[in-house]
């Protein structure tokens, strides 16, 4: 646990360490999702008490964004293909405090489920008014919002038959090293969930929560269906860090 | 590709309004990182041309130690004086040293599996009992086939009495606490990051659970 010098002066819940993940994330070694074979530690990890360089973090933002990050469907002059949604929400811990003004970085595949990369091989076309990369800042209240368009599905080489169900890609910094968090927002009641090993490695019970929900209130007539995904990062521990509570 | 498919339980109708409030589990940044992360500036955690700049790469391996080509790098530290300008720096908050100090670091790997952020040498931290923390810079690890990303730290090797009497460091074994610890290269430091070993006293890097 988090102790400091006595010449620190602690201000309400401030400085004390983030709640672990335990029971959230994928095992490491997950053997369906083969990629992880050879890409995780195989010895225990080493438990560090959460220090100055873990609850402080990067606080990025001003400056790194512009109003046309936020709209992905705009690109080298004119409209990228698919079908247009709106996807808002808000971002909080998770004790429930809105994160304000924290950067979000997405990307994703165009419609056709093609990355605008070197490396992606699927021959769905390239879109020229789409390159799948936006940017937007949590507003003081943590509700973000952009504009893209629905990503499509596309086919792996984890298996026979392997697909990716419809994702797009969130990564988020919090406002501590130990909140950062990259993950994936899905669709409800996509069909290819049933054989995703990357979706289905995490516990039953935390997997909804990568699922966006369909918003008919952020649907606009004749232009948009919306969708909202929350986003809850760690939270702050609960008991007090010194004192009466055992120290492992 | 393998031979088989896996078929996994299908909750219908599922969506976040629908499960009991809690973190948002993490998730691989999968092979086409390179679309969304990468800052033309991510690897300048000081300005190009900053006085006493060194540059830090690290090497990451996998379990065969083929370099892995696809990852990416953050790396979060003090500055030079020891100091984070961060609202929860129980110190207050104090203006960078140098000068456009950012903290925080980017890149991803070239084909030999290396990244490289251009920074200053962090100061050392204040810690509990009136101890100092050595200088040393967080480290996180991202790629296809982490489901989360790994966190390790480096050090560095011109500090031995720091490292020694460091909170951290003093609690691992030795063996382990060497793999932390940077080498001096002619522009600054490197460290090689060894994902797996199946051996326990083998070439694994030790990764932290925060």
């Amino acid at each position: 646990m988090l102790q400091l010098p006595p010449d620190f002066t602690v201000i309400g819940d401030k400085n004390r360490p983030y709640r672990d993940q335990s029971g959230v994330n994928a095992p490491r070694d997950f053997d369906e999702y083969r990629t992880t074979t050879l890409r995780h530690p195989k010895q225990p990890l080493t438990l560090l008490p959460q220090r100055l360089t873990e609850i402080t973090g990067p606080v990025l933002g001003e400056g790194r964004v512009t109003a046309a990050d936020a709209d992905l469907t705009l690109a080298h002059g004119g409209e990228a293909q698919g079908q247009r949604i709106i996807v808002h929400g808000r971002v909080l811990d998770s004790d429930g405090r809105a994160v304000p003004n924290t950067l979000i970085e997405v990307w994703q595949a165009n419609a056709g489920g093609r990355y605008r990369h070197a490396g992606d091989t699927w021959p769905a076309p390239l879109d020229p008014h789409f390159d799948g990369v936006g940017r937007v800042l949590t507003d003081a209240t943590g509700n973000y919002r952009f504009t893209t368009i629905k990503p499509g599905a596309y086919p792996w080489g984890n298996h026979t038959n392997a697909w990716r169900p419809a994702h797009i890609h969130f990564s988020l910094f919090g406002q501590a090293f130990t909140q950062r968090l990259v993950t994936q927002m899905y669709f409800p009641d996509d069909p290819m969930f049933f054989q995703d090993p990357i979706f289905n490695s995490v516990p039953k019970e935390a997997r909804g929560r990568m699922v966006s929900a369909f918003d008919y209130e952020a649907t606009q007539d004749n232009w948009a269906l919306g969708f909202r995904f929350d986003i809850v990062l760690r939270g702050r521990n609960a008991t007090p860090f010194e004192g009466d509570d055992h120290d492992d | 590709m393998t031979d088989f498919a896996p078929r996994y339980p299908v909750t219908p109708g599922i969506d976040f309004t629908k499960v009991p409030f809690g973190q948002t589990p993490s998730q691989t940044v999968g092979p086409y990182l390179h679309i969304g992360l990468p800052w033309p500036d991510g690897p300048d955690v000081v300005p190009t041309g900053t006085e006493g700049s060194i540059d830090i790469t690290v090497t990451v391996y996998d379990g065969h130690r083929t370099p892995i080509a696809d990852a990416m790098i953050e790396t979060w530290q003090a500055d030079a004086a020891g100091r984070f300008d961060h609202p929860d720096d129980p110190r207050g908050r104090a203006e960078p040293t140098p000068a456009r100090f950012r903290g925080f670091g980017r890149a991803v790997a070239d084909s030999t599996g290396t990244s490289t952020v251009r920074t200053v040498k962090p100061g050392p931290l204040s810690a509990e009992d009136g101890s100092i923390e050595a200088p040393h810079i967080d480290v996180g690890i991202f790629a296809r086939g982490m489901l989360e990303r790994l966190v390790t730290r480096i050090y560095f090797p011109d500090e031995t009495e720091r490292n020694f009497s460091d909170p951290v460091l003093s609690g691992m074994d030795p063996r382990q606490r060497e793999k932390l610890i940077a080498k001096a290269t002619p522009t600054g430091y490197h460290l090689d990051v060894v994902v797996q070993d199946s051996d326990p006293n083998g070439d694994e890097t030790p990764f932290f659970d925060l």
